[in-house]
């Protein structure tokens, strides 16, 4: 396994293994491998708080990898991940996950509520049953989303922004200060992602990261803050307008973006 | 119509091992249906006979502890085989649990054929079938003295077993209905917030795996085919909610449970027949009516209600 042999050079590149408390999830030389296939190779980053960052890059960048191994769901070949400064195992109730719309088995027999009410399970604890209390407190979190009219709604029969805000109100029920999401907008018309947009925003001005993989580059700089662009290695990182350079975007999508589309999304950022 | 003595005697024992095994069965099969694992019960229920018959040839007896260890022996060996399997032929799941349940349900048959097995019960046709009506309970004579001690004590023990797991069931899911939801639902979230989905996972597995044996030697290997998966199939074309898709799922076992005796039982012998029909069998058949009524006539999910929904606006417009 041998890694292609590219120079990165990049001005805020943390210095390694200088991690702060306060750093919602750092990364340093995180490496994932499927089988001899590097999937992400010796990645450093720190996801600031309170802000919207974007994981941005090519088809195999390996995005969704950077969050399933953050989370621990896929294991890690060498580099260290950091959530909070400690260890995932020490800082699981930090983080929330909205999974990818097509890893989610819509068929379940679940409310909008039941869907909610798991972000509480992890404080409720084994064996003990879910209380009215608990439903409540669910039933408030999908308000704050402006769902409270559908919470006993089967969540197959949601639209897709639907679906999507119910798992961002799960987030809210964890009460995590990382919220990670997978491709939250794909599927849906622009007017729900907007909905979306806003609802995530709130959800960053009260000081929670919120890191989300993210495909389309035209939208980057109208949403997020910060940026992390990848393909296997970290190619750039740092606010979107610093992050979406010709040179920078070229290398990480290896001249599959034609000259015109390239001036296109620099005139939009 | 039978007395009441022989009901007592010979229908009693029967049916409360049918409930019981059906009760069982269909419980768990909520899970596996929910997880895609339908197949696993079909595969437990085959892998354990080869267990069972090796534990009769071991032991000697058919001690019902010696059985469920043989056949959770044979359930643990066949979880190994199938990831073997998979791991060296590079099989989905379905074709390498396929590939082993059938070779080891052959292997249970060639050895209950090459082995004095056929002399007590254990023959081909029980293991497909069950020997539901070869439980008996000797002793009352009627409704008043069936509670006395020395009745109880005389209950059929496989009885006492499958009662004993069905009831452990029903706790299991009760105890831990929040964890097999969350596991069953996302396992991404399941291990975030610590709730160990390969451990419960595992344990489903293994409970499947006691299931199938207990209800093995009263119902064969057919009838917990047809319950791991019916009750919960249909449950599920009844309600969005999971815990509602349990309760039902244990009302629709209990009834084809129940209807599928006494259809076998005693309509035969009404229609003029002189033989009863074998019981788990016709209980197998009246799950399947169950479902296919469901599948067909559900209040919202059903192909009536659903061609009629398509209809409406048509209709409105």
């Amino acid at each position: 396994m041998t890694p292609p042999p590219v120079t990165i050079v990049d001005s805020e590149r943390p210095a390694p293994w200088a991690i702060a408390p306060d750093v919602p999830l750092a990364l340093r030389g995180l490496t994932v491998a499927y089988r001899a296939t590097p999937a992400l190779w010796n990645v450093d980053w720190d996801a600031p708080a309170g802000a919207m960052s974007a994981i941005v890059g090519p088809n195999g960048a390996g995005k969704s990898t950077l969050l399933k191994s953050v989370l621990g769901l896929v294991p890690t070949l060498a580099g260290e991940v950091r959530v909070f400064g400690a260890p995932l195992a020490k800082a699981r109730g930090d983080v929330a996950y909205v999974p990818q719309r097509n890893a989610v088995d819509w068929d379940f027999p679940a409310s909008a509520l039941d869907v909610v009410a798991m972000g509480l399970y992890g404080r409720i604890g084994w064996c003990r049953p879910v209380r009215r209390r608990h439903r409540e407190a669910a039933r408030a979190r999908l308000a704050e989303v402006g769902m409270a009219d559908l919470a006993d709604r089967q969540i197959g029969e949601l639209s897709g922004g639907q679906q999507q805000r119910v798992f961002i109100a799960r987030a809210l029920a964890q009460q995590a200060r990382l919220v990670m999401l997978d491709e939250p907008f794909a599927g849906v018309d622009a007017a729900t992602e907007h909905a979306l947009v806003t609802v995530l925003r709130g959800l960053a001005a009260t000081g929670v990261a919120v890191v989300a993989v993210h495909h389309d580059l035209a939208t980057l700089a109208d949403t997020f803050d910060h940026a992390l662009l990848l393909n296997v290695r970290r190619i750039a990182a740092g606010p979107v307008s610093e992050v979406l350079t010709e040179e920078a975007l070229q290398r990480a999508y290896g001249g599959r973006l034609a000259p015109t589309q390239l001036r296109a999304l620099a005139r939009a950022v | 119509m039978p007395t009441v003595a022989a009901f007592i005697t010979v229908d009693l024992p029967a049916l409360v091992l049918a409930i019981c095994a059906c009760l069982a069965c269909g419980l768990t099969g909520n899970f596996l249906v929910l997880r895609r694992q339908a197949l696993v019960g079909d595969a437990m229920s085959h892998v354990v006979l080869p267990g069972i018959v090796v534990a009769w040839l071991v032991a000697g007896t058919i001690d019902s502890l010696a059985m469920m260890a043989g056949g959770l022996l044979a359930a643990l060996l066949a979880t190994g085989l199938i990831a073997a399997v998979r791991h060296l032929a590079r099989l989905e799941a379905g074709a390498a649990m396929g590939v082993v349940f059938t070779a080891m349900f052959a292997i249970g048959v060639v050895l209950i054929e090459r082995s004095a097995a056929r002399d007590v019960h254990l023959d081909t046709t029980h293991a497909l079938m069950g020997a539901l009506e070869l439980a008996l309970w000797l002793g009352p004579t009627g409704w008043g003295d069936a509670l006395a001690a020395k009745n109880l004590a005389a209950l059929p023990r496989e009885v006492v077993t499958l009662a004993a797991v069905a009831l452990t069931t029903a706790a299991l899911v009760a105890l831990f209905f929040k964890e097999l939801r969350l596991t069953t639902f996302d396992t991404g979230l399941a291990t975030a917030l610590g709730y160990r989905p390969r451990l419960v996972g595992g344990a489903v597995m293994a409970w499947t795996a006691i299931v199938a044996v207990a209800a093995f030697d009263a119902v064969g290997s057919i009838l917990p085919i047809a319950m791991f998966i019916c009750p919960a199939a249909t449950a599920r074309m009844l309600t969005d909610r999971l815990g509602r898709q349990i309760w039902a799922s244990a009302a629709i076992a209990v009834l084809a449970a129940a209807g599928g005796y006494f259809a076998a039982a005693f309509a035969p012998l009404w229609t003029g027949g002189t033989a009863s029909l074998n019981a788990a069998g016709m209980i197998a058949v009246v799950a399947g009516a169950m479902q296919v009524a469901a599948m067909l006539f559900a209040p919202r999910h059903g192909a009536l209600a659903r061609a009629l929904a398509r209809r409406r606006p048509v209709a409105a417009g």
